[in-house]
């Protein structure tokens, strides 16, 4: 699909041989830089891609092992705290006889030192096998009381120990209850049961140290809060998140807070007992450092992709202009050739015309030629000077009409393109020759200063008149009736310049830089804008030079130069 | 060999050319003959051997070109002068190259003509 697609931008490359209307470039140039910026930013995108979640996992990882390190060392705080007051209560059950116990003075003095090496310990009770509360030194008015129906009774008879969730107990702080059942070698058992309150709970809670933000709190199996919780309520309130799988060591859980923002949760069950420790870390806090990452790479991905945009416009322009260019090229090689084409076979009918006319002209020089024999001969003929003068009129004018075909037949001959020797000064006295008329019309004064010491030139005839028809046209056309032009030409060893100047209305700057361009013209309609870039191609061609200076309303020089060898021949 | 006595075949279709110049040369004491086709050409040349012939180059039938081949084979000792109305083209380089004496452009200038015709007779030898 994707290479499909590619296929489809990419035949809008492709070459035709129509030529390439100006508005194609831009849907082209539009293709190209789209092409090359889809290729070069996609893998850039992938590979960013691919980074930020591989440094995503890794960093979540980095972050969520010392979450779990400090659940675990809390839980194990937690266990410890909890251990000790059940081992303290076991010792009190195992080291006290029932007897001594059941003693209001004793008792009191044994929760008396409980509570000075033991934080924590709010009352103890002593019940005997029916469940009754036998002795009870604390704050609550218990004694008498009967727990035989309660379920930790039975649990404390069954396992030996019991810990409770916690309870709001006297003067509204929230309490566990520790139970150890002491079995007696008669077969009977009693059990000590205390109260601790969960102060402590919350001592070893801020003891992990968590940021601001953070919140960590104590749970039982139930969902139900054994501690105050920063977000999710108050002791005994309901945890209003799912409760996470049961799990013996702690563990990490990526989710959603109550209020959609994500966080991680890390918990860890205890063994022994029915408390869940629970410790919720916001992702975002979390992945501070991660956010500047991301940062950085967002940067440096669109960096990226501006860099890759710029160079592919870059070389987009480049591949347009050189294709502009070529496509230029090959319209001008193809006007040339139509160019050419229509000079030939002017050329062609010149030939026929002038060869047509020559016989006849022939014909009327004979004729002619013969009655000034005639009347040469016979002295007694009347009016015989005057005869001969309008006999010497017709032969001058029939001359005329031979100089005129002879110059049509050389212009046919242009089109043979062949290298000879030539002397450069005759082809500009036979090409300025062809527009004498039209400079004697206008009273133009066309002036030929030729260096007699001029040396022959290899060079294409043909071609070489085509290049001064053109420059002279063109000065023609620039200077106003009764302007001057005049042609000049020095030789040295190396070949020969020819200087065209003339006094017309000349170019601007702009003008000038252009005036090789094919398709330029200052004539509007009248010209093809193909003269002088044939021209140009022409001397190039013959291994010349041409420069062009001038000032406008002053005038005009172009300055030709040709070698004696074309180094390269047309 | 005085001019007079020099043989001079004209050849061109155009008549009143050819036999107008051949008036004005034989005005000049010159003993010229006069045919208007490349056939008539050769049965005059085989008939009484010129010594120059004067030919144009484009003719209807046999060309110019075919008949100055045919001369320069049996008798290379003829000098022909070619008439052409084309200035510098292939016909007359073509002509030189097959041994033509010269050619000249039409219309042509009588006093020239009579100059090529003395040189070639001069090498023919029989100025």
């Amino acid at each position: 699909m994707f290479g499909d697609a590619i296929k489809r931008q990419l035949s809008g490359l492709g070459g035709s041989d129509a030529v390439v209307p100006p508005g194609m470039y831009r849907t082209l140039r539009r293709k190209i830089t789209a092409l090359m910026l889809l290729t070069a930013a996609i893998p850039l995108a992938i590979m960013a891609w691919l980074n930020y979640h591989e440094y995503q996992k890794a960093l979540s990882r980095e972050i969520q092992n010392p979450l779990r390190v400090i659940v675990n060392k809390s839980k194990n705080s937690f266990e410890l705290f909890l251990a000790e007051r059940t081992s303290a209560v076991g010792f009190i059950a195992q080291a006290y006889s029932f007897k001594e116990l059941a003693d209001e003075k004793d008792l009191a003095r044994i929760l008396k030192i409980l509570q000075t090496e033991y934080v924590g310990f709010v009352d103890i009770g002593l019940i005997n096998d029916k469940g009754e509360l036998v002795n009870y030194v604390g704050p609550y008015n218990l004694k008498g009381h009967n727990y035989a129906e309660q379920t930790w009774f039975n649990q404390v008879r069954i396992k030996g120990r019991y810990i409770s969730d916690v309870f709001m107990g006297f003067r509204k702080f929230p309490h566990v209850i520790v139970a150890v059942r002491h079995s007696l070698d008669s077969g009977e058992s009693f059990i000590v049961r205390a109260t601790l309150d969960t102060h402590q709970f919350d001592k070893i809670i801020s003891s992990m140290g968590l940021e601001p933000g953070s919140d960590a709190f104590l749970l039982n199996r139930a969902g139900i809060l054994q501690t105050d919780s920063q977000r999710f309520g108050k002791v005994l309130d309901q945890f209003s998140l799912p409760m996470p799988p049961p799990a013996s060591e702690a563990a990490v859980l990526q989710q959603q807070d109550g209020e959609g923002n994500d966080v991680f949760f890390a918990y860890a069950y205890f063994p022994d007992s029915d408390f869940v420790l629970a410790a919720i870390k916001p992702k975002a806090q979390m992945l501070r450092t991660w956010y500047t990452v991301r940062g950085d790479l967002v940067f440096i991905f669109g960096a990226g992709v501006l860099a890759v945009f710029l160079a592919s416009y870059k070389i987009t322009d480049q591949l347009l202009r050189r294709m502009r260019e070529a496509e230029e090229a090959r319209e001008l090689a193809l006007r040339q050739v139509e160019h050419s084409q229509k000079l030939s076979s002017i050329g062609r009918l010149a030939a026929g015309v002038a060869h047509e006319i020559n016989n006849p002209l022939a014909v009327i020089n004979e004729k002619t030629g013969l009655m000034r024999d005639l009347i040469g001969l016979r002295d007694d003929f009347p009016d015989k000077e005057r005869f001969l003068l309008l006999i010497d009129s017709v032969l001058k004018t029939v001359m005329r009409c031979r100089d005129i075909t002879r110059r049509m037949l050389g212009f046919a001959r242009r089109l043979d393109v062949t290298l000879e020797e030539i002397n450069i000064n005759d082809v500009i006295t036979e090409t300025s020759g062809f527009l004498n008329q039209e400079a004697l019309h206008r009273k133009i004064d066309l002036t030929l200063d030729l260096d007699a010491d001029v040396t022959g030139i290899v060079s294409d005839r043909g071609q070489l008149q085509q290049v001064f028809l053109n420059i002279l046209n063109n000065a023609l056309a620039a200077v106003p009736d009764g302007g001057h032009i005049a042609i000049r030409t020095v030789g040295d060893a190396e070949g020969v310049s020819v200087i065209v100047r003339d006094d017309g209305c000349g170019m601007s700057k702009d003008t000038m830089a252009c005036i090789f361009e094919p398709f330029f013209t200052t004539k509007k309609t009248k010209g093809t804008g193909l003269g002088l870039s044939i021209t140009y191609g022409i001397v190039k061609r013959l291994g010349g030079e041409i420069g062009v200076e001038s000032e406008l309303d002053k005038g005009t020089a172009f300055t030709l130069r040709f070698p004696k060898h074309p180094k390269h021949e047309a | 060999m005085r001019m007079e006595d020099v043989n001079i075949l004209l050849v061109d279709d155009e008549r009143e050319f050819t036999a107008t110049l051949a008036e004005r040369m034989e005005l000049r004491g010159l003993t010229v003959r006069c045919v208007y086709s490349g056939e008539e050409a050769l049965k005059e040349i085989a008939a009484d051997k010129p010594d120059v012939v004067v030919m144009d180059v484009m003719m209807p039938g046999l060309k110019g070109l075919d008949i100055l081949r045919h001369i320069k084979a049996t008798n290379p000792e003829i000098q022909v002068i070619l008439l052409t109305g084309q200035a510098g083209t292939r016909d007359g380089m073509e002509g030189m190259k097959l041994g033509a004496f010269d050619y000249l452009l039409k219309p042509l200038e009588l006093d020239a003509l009579l100059g090529k015709i003395a040189e070639a007779a001069a090498i023919g030898g029989k100025a």
